[in-house]
């Protein structure tokens, strides 16, 4: 379909990487994004790149290492995860991990303490062990989704931003143009990538996403030693050292939240930074004297079973919804790469995606977001 | 696989918040005069009222210009925590009036965090402050929070301020006044407005040696008052001319080149440019705040439990445009200096670089990068410091931003050509100041956060491996990883 429109709604990381695989293909992309691309989860994110349970894994560990060059600007990309276990029980539960990692043929190492101590300076002896992926690894968000968006533009594709999607037309089963407040959007197919505001534009097509949006928070400390491998976590918390040096950390209880058609109101931080702080403190005790500098929160919608919806839908038949429910910025290579194809073949060339229909939700029950316990707190 | 449900999401946050250790009727942050003087009369009126002050605050910190822009010209007197506490009560009578009143007073206590439930977040018990010392943090309740939180320098880039010497006005009088700790022999005040010729006169005053004012406009900008003051000295003025770069060795700042020509010397360059109303914990807090050029810059908008006295209220207002002033230096010093000069000093960002949106040194710049710049970014929109500041890192160093926020965004506007109001100020971000991990760390932890920590949000069937999915790998996997989790 090449010298077709497609709109794409959300200027997130799952829809700017879609709108730069589609303009790869000769495709001609328009993102609209209601305020700055990126300005939500996806650049305020752990950076991650490890996402084994998912059927993109593959994918994703083959097209990381690359973006850089793919892009054609900077995504601070860099290789390998070690996890600390600081209680007998992460021991058990990341030992646990490393087991089917080896099984599934993953690359794991186990350290014992000295062997973390080697390869993570700023660690101690209080630790269990670890655990050394020789796969996955992390990047900088906020650096990776203006790469994205830039990229998309070299390729001749344009990023409309501050311009929230209001609604859609259509006619013969098919979306024909996305509006906003000020202008009408002809198309020849969309892509909904607008995360936690999936559900309500969704429902403007009569088409129900069960997604359910929260609140989760992280804390940066200023630069440490460098650190041979940067993407150290454990101790249940997600995180990494940034190339600056920076410790950038988050995990811990989340709040759910509702959001607004046109997105949460704030994305406040809470005292819960003095809970990540003990925990950093515990994980790398040789960094525990570093200030924290800032603290921040994100708003990431969530599917009924964590895992991502990536389909396109058979009426209206040129519409791809896309939510990568909370786990979305690592595997963003991969997942635009299955848009695309969703999009211009209606299938997806190099995995089998069919796990994430949206279809599975069909006897979803109305008070699912009840049942789990994932309502506000009234 | 099946999941039962029960209703309750064990990692969610709800209920599981450490409580705070105390709740007051009113808080007050900031123990200067203002502070002081609010806290007195709630005091008085029967209130029970916390003040606390982060003064002094310790050495290390000051070295990072907190919350002061002290430019590393304090003496070692800084380093005694003891003489400076005795310094504090010294030079402040009215500390112990407020403690006979029944105020209870803290110094050395930081004012981290304001927290309060609103648009995405209904968690928190009750509104609080977090609160640090030097051994630990912690939270206080309160029905009301007056925050007299000062004003802080307005730090200005030329070629050499990014070495010892070079320093704030506000910093300059704090350590002349109330610690008798400024190192310095021989100043150069940047400016002429009442700042400037109020911290001459101080400086004159205390023996420190002025070698001059350096006044950008024709004219000096203070009060008749002062201007009649400063003439009873021997100070000069010069009048239309900037500071073009700061020369100096290993101790710092030796000598000031301007604009004219001439070569000042001096230990110390005080930038008496203007002052800023410090709202950090205000907008932190996502309280309102309004851009007020004749009081200095953004102050707070104010409302029912939370109220602003003092400078960071404000400054006084006079009929002086403040914001105009500063864009003036600001013109005058990008035009004397090249765009090699660094703005951001903890991240080493040059004017070059903010303005061509260029990420740091230790990343590669392949060809799209270089051909990109704040030009091409404004064709997306309008200039955001918070998005400029992700991609060159200007104002995200340990100083958390309190020497480069406001340049950023006087330059982004002139880079722009639009007027300074119209560039949004970038957030202010809790911790207001830096605070070391094992300080902030909450080492008493409720056993329900503990109990249902999870790395991410404890759903069972997010992580399963694709491969085991319906295999009796997914059962284990949960036993493993989720036990007591909706079940």
């Amino acid at each position: 379909m090449s010298g077709s429109d497609v709109v794409i709604v959300g200027g997130g990381v799952t829809g700017l990487s879609a709108g730069w695989w589609l303009a790869r293909s000769g495709v001609k992309v328009t993102v609209l994004d209601k305020f700055i691309v990126g300005w939500e989860a996806s650049g305020r994110n752990g950076g991650g790149a490890s996402h084994y349970q998912s059927p993109l894994f593959d994918e994703e560990q083959r097209l990381w290492p690359q973006m850089d060059e793919l892009l054609g600007y900077p995504t601070e990309h860099q290789k390998e995860r070690i996890i600390i276990a600081m209680t007998e029980r992460q021991w058990e539960q990341y030992r646990f991990v490393a087991e089917r990692h080896h099984r599934l043929g993953h690359p794991v190492e186990v350290l014992d303490v000295k062997q973390v101590q080697e390869a993570v300076p700023l660690a101690g002896d209080n630790c269990f062990g670890g655990v050394h992926y020789k796969f996955g690894g992390h990047a900088n968000p906020q650096r990776s989704v203006q790469a994205y968006a830039w990229a998309l533009q070299d390729l001749g594709g344009k990023i409309v931003q501050h311009s929230p999607v209001t609604g859609f037309e259509t006619a013969g089963g098919k979306v024909t143009a996305v509006k906003t407040a000020t202008t009408t959007y002809g198309c020849d197919a969309v892509v909904v990538a607008a995360g936690p505001q999936i559900p309500q534009l969704m429902a403007q097509l009569g088409i129900d996403v069960p997604l359910a949006p929260a609140r989760a928070e992280m804390i940066i400390t200023e630069p440490a030693p460098m650190m041979p491998i940067g993407g150290v976590d454990g101790h249940k918390l997600y995180g990494r050292q940034t190339m600056r040096g920076n410790l950038a950390y988050g995990g811990g209880p989340h709040e759910w939240i509702d959001v607004d058609a046109t997105g949460p109101k704030a994305r406040p931080s809470t005292p819960l930074m003095r809970n990540l702080a003990s925990r950093l403190a515990e994980l790398l005790p040789k960094a525990a004297h570093l200030n924290i500098i800032r603290s921040w929160a994100g708003v990431i919608e969530n599917s009924p079973d964590g895992r991502p919806i990536i389909d396109r839908l058979t009426s209206p038949d040129n519409v791809v919804v896309a939510s990568m429910s909370g786990v979305g910025f690592g595997l963003s290579p991969a997942s635009g790469h299955a848009i695309r194809d969703l999009v211009i073949d209606g299938a997806c060339s190099f995995a089998n995606i069919d796990m994430l229909k949206l279809s599975r939700f069909d006897n979803l029950e109305s008070d699912w977001r009840q049942k789990r316990g994932w309502m506000p707190i009234p | 696989m099946e999941l039962n449900f029960t209703g309750t999401d064990l990692c969610a946050i709800n209920g599981t918040r450490s409580a705070p250790e105390a709740h007051y009727e009113l808080v007050v942050v900031g123990a200067g005069p203002s502070g002081v003087a609010a806290a007195i009369d709630a005091a008085k009126a029967g209130t029970k009222v916390l003040l606390v002050d982060e003064n002094p605050v310790s050495g290390a910190l000051m070295g990072n210009d907190v919350p002061l822009y002290f430019g590393g010209r304090m003496t070692a007197a800084t380093q005694n925590s003891e003489r400076m506490l005795e310094a504090i009560f010294m030079s402040m009578p009215e500390l112990e009036t407020a403690m006979e009143a029944g105020v209870e007073l803290l110094l050395g206590t930081t004012a981290w965090g304001v927290y309060r439930n609103g648009p995405g977040v209904a968690s928190l018990p009750e509104q609080v402050v977090g609160l640090a010392d030097n051994e630990r943090s912690w939270l206080v309740g309160f029905d009301h929070i007056t925050l007299a939180t000062g004003a802080r320098d307005l730090s200005f880039a030329f070629p050499g301020w990014n070495q010892p010497g070079v320093m704030g006005a506000a910093a300059l009088q704090m350590l002349l006044t109330r610690y008798d700790a400024f190192a310095g022999r021989r100043i150069l005040i940047l400016g002429s407005h009442d700042l400037a010729i109020e911290t001459a006169l101080l400086a004159h005053s205390r023996g420190v040696e002025v070698a001059g004012l350096v006044e950008v406009r024709g004219e000096p900008q203070a009060s008749p008052a002062l201007q009649a003051k400063l003439a009873e000295t021997d100070i000069a003025l010069h009048r239309g001319t900037a500071i073009t770069s700061a020369k100096g060795g290993i101790d710092g700042v030796e000598s000031a080149m301007l604009s004219n020509g001439e070569e000042v010397v001096c230990d110390t360059i005080c930038v008496a440019i203007g002052l800023v109303p410090s709202i950090e914990l205000v907008d932190a807090m996502h309280s309102g705040r309004m851009l007020d050029p004749n009081r200095g810059g953004y102050i707070p908008a104010g409302e029912a439990t939370v109220s602003a006295v003092g400078d960071c209220a404000g400054l006084a207002a006079t009929g002086f445009d403040h914001i105009a002033y500063r864009m003036e230096w600001m013109q005058a010093l990008t035009a004397n200096s090249t765009d090699d000069t660094i703005i951001c000093q903890c991240e080493e960002v040059t004017r070059a670089d903010l303005i061509g949106v260029q990420p740091p040194n230790y990343l590669a710049r392949p060809a799209p990068m270089c051909a990109r710049s704040l030009e091409t970014l404004l064709q997306d929109g309008p200039a955001n410091p918070d998005q400029i500041k992700r991609l060159t890192r200007a104002g995200m160093g340990v100083c958390q931003g309190r020497r480069c926020r406001d340049q950023v965004a006087m330059l982004l506007a002139l880079e722009a050509g639009k007027p300074f109001g119209t560039i949004p100020l970038a957030t202010h971000r809790a911790p207001v100041r830096p605070l070391p991990m094992k300080i902030m760390a909450d080492w008493n932890e409720p056993e329900a956060m503990s109990a249902a920590w999870d790395v991410w949000f404890g759903i069972p069937t997010q992580w399963v491996p694709v491969e085991d999915i319906g295999t009796q790998y997914e059962g284990e996997h949960r036993q493993m990883l989720y036990t007591g989790m909706y079940e």
